[in-house]
C-alpha cells in the first residue's frame, strides 16, 4: 500500500468526511483535543494547564459524579457550554462571569453570582463543598493533570 | 505583530487531488490552506496570525469556548477534505510552528514513524458508536396506561387496580420506573456486548472514548458506551447495518453511529517512546 489513495471516485466532490457544521461539538472536541497526533509544536500550550478550559473539558472526560465530588458543578447551569458558533450572547460579559466563577471557586464561595439567573438543574444540585473546591487552585495543577488523565 | 504562524492540521503522502480538496475550504481563522512538501511526506498547513496563536494569547483564547469551537470546527473541516482523497494522520488542535520551514523540518524528523502509520491506517476509516440508555418512564397515573410507559402498565395492572389506594398506586408506579430503568441498563450491556461482537466482524480495530456528559452531550439519553472503530473503507453501510441490527430489539437502548471520520482516535504518536503516552484502549468509565 502506498500512500492510500482512494480508488477511482470522481464523485467525492463532496467529502462525506466530517459531517460538516451538524457534526456534534462533543464528538469533534474529544477527537481534535484527545486524540489525533500529538507533536510538540513551536508554541508549546499545554492545554492541560488551561483550568478553565480544562474544566470544561470535564463535560466531556469525566464523569459528571467525578466533577461534583471536586466541586465543580457550576457549569450543569452555564448557558456557554451548549454555545453554537453562530450564537448571539455577549463574549465578554461570558467571559467575565466565569472569571468570576472561577474566582469564587478558588476562594471557596458559593458559586452562584448573584445576576445569574439559576437555571432549572436537572438533577438535585449538591450543595457545593468549598474545602474540595481549593482543589482547583492553579498552584495545584498536578492532582488536576492526574485527575483529567485517570484512567487512560 | 508578529509575523503569521504556521497551523499544521494533518499529514499525508503526496496525492492527486488534495490541492483541489483544499481549494475548496478555508481553514482556522479563515485563512487559506496549503500543502508544505518534504520526505515524501505533506502537511496541509495556514497561515494564522500570532496575535491569535502564539502562545500567551492562544492560552486566553482557548478559553473562550466559542472561540475554542470554531477552531476545532475548522480544523475537523480540513482534516475532513483531506481524508476525502488520502489516508491522513490528523495533528492534535493547536500544533503550531514559527513558520513553514519548520514544519518541513518537522516531517523530515518524523517521516519514516507518520508513515508506517499511514501505511497501517490506509484505506481505513474511523466511525464512531454511541449507546444511549433512555429508560422510560412510566406514566404516573395508574390511569394513563401507554405514551411510553413500560409494557403491560395500567390497563392491564390487574382488576385490583382501580381499588388501590393512591399510596398503592404510587409505590406501584414507582416500582415499574424502577424496573423499566433496570430493564433499560441490563438492555444497554446486552446491547454493547451484542454491539462490540458484531463490529468486531468487520472493525480492526476499536478505541474507547470516555461517555459524554453534561451540555455537550446531546440526549435524549444518558450516553453509556462510546466507541470508535477502525472499518476498511467500503465496509462502512455494511458495518452500519451491524450495528444498528444489534440492537434491534433491545428496549430503551439507543444507538447512534456518526462518521466516517478520518482515523483520529487511531493515529498514536508515531515515536516509540512518546511524552504522553496513550493506551488504545481507556478503562471504562466507572
Amino acid at each position: 500500500m502506498s500512500g492510500g489513495r482512494l480508488g477511482p471516485a470522481p464523485s467525492r466532490a463532496v467529502s462525506p468526511y466530517g459531517q460538516g457544521s451538524s457534526a456534534n461539538l462533543a464528538d469533534i472536541l474529544e477527537r481534535v483535543l484527545d486524540k489525533g497526533i500529538v507533536i510538540a509544536g513551536d508554541i508549546q500550550i499545554n492545554l492541560l494547564d488551561i483550568e478553565l478550559l480544562t474544566i470544561k473539558l470535564r463535560l466531556l472526560v469525566a464523569s459528571v459524579d467525578k466533577a461534583k465530588e471536586m466541586g465543580i458543578d457550576w457549569w450543569e447551569h452555564d448557558p456557554s457550554l451548549s454555545s453554537r458558533a453562530d450564537g448571539h450572547r455577549s463574549l465578554a460579559e461570558e467571559n467575565r462571569r466565569l472569571r468570576a466563577e472561577v474566582a469564587a471557586l478558588r476562594r471557596g464561595e458559593d458559586r452562584s453570582p448573584p445576576e445569574l439567573a439559576p437555571a432549572e438543574p436537572e438533577r438535585e444540585a449538591e450543595p457545593p463543598q468549598p474545602h474540595r473546591a481549593g482543589r482547583e487552585r492553579g498552584h495545584e495543577r498536578q492532582h488536576h493533570r492526574r485527575v483529567y488523565r485517570r484512567g487512560r | 505583530m508578529g509575523a503569521p504562524l504556521s497551523y499544521a492540521y494533518a499529514v499525508t503522502r503526496p496525492a492527486d487531488g488534495l490541492q483541489e480538496a483544499l481549494r475548496a475550504q478555508r481553514g482556522v481563522a479563515d485563512a487559506p490552506v496549503h500543502l508544505v512538501e518534504e520526505a515524501g511526506m505533506v502537511a496541509a498547513v495556514s497561515h494564522v496570525p500570532a496575535e491569535d496563536f502564539d502562545e500567551r494569547p492562544l492560552r486566553r483564547r482557548l478559553e473562550d469556548l466559542a472561540w475554542l469551537e470554531a477552531v476545532a470546527r475548522a480544523h475537523n473541516r480540513v482534516v475532513a477534505a483531506l481524508a476525502g482523497v488520502a489516508t491522513v494522520l490528523p495533528l492534535r488542535l493547536a500544533t503550531v510552528y514559527r513558520d513553514d520551514a519548520r514544519v518541513r523540518e518537522m516531517l523530515r524528523e518524523r517521516g519514516r514513524g507518520f508513515g508506517a502509520l499511514l501505511d497501517r491506517l490506509a484505506d481505513h476509516e474511523e466511525w464512531g458508536v454511541k449507546l444511549y440508555v433512555a429508560p422510560r418512564t412510566g406514566p404516573e397515573p395508574a390511569g394513563e396506561a401507554g405514551a411510553g410507559g413500560a409494557a403491560g402498565a395500567g390497563a392491564s395492572a390487574g382488576a385490583g387496580a382501580a381499588a388501590d389506594s393512591p399510596g398503592r398506586a404510587y409505590l406501584r408506579s414507582r416500582r415499574r420506573q424502577q424496573h423499566s430503568r433496570e430493564d433499560a441498563w441490563r438492555a444497554a450491556e446486552e446491547a454493547a456486548r451484542r454491539v462490540d461482537a458484531e463490529a468486531r466482524t468487520l472493525a480492526v480495530d476499536r478505541a474507547r472514548h470516555r461517555p459524554q456528559q453534561g451540555e455537550l452531550a446531546r440526549g435524549p439519553g444518558q450516553n453509556v458506551a462510546n466507541d470508535a472503530y477502525l472499518v476498511p473503507r467500503g465496509r462502512a453501510e455494511e458495518f452500519r447495518a451491524r450495528v444498528e441490527r444489534a440492537v434491534a430489539g433491545l428496549d430503551g437502548v439507543r444507538v447512534e453511529i456518526t462518521g466516517p471520520w478520518a482515523p483520529y482516535s487511531f493515529a498514536t504518536p508515531p515515536d516509540p517512546a512518546p511524552a504522553r503516552p496513550e493506551s488504545r484502549e481507556e478503562a471504562p468509565a466507572p
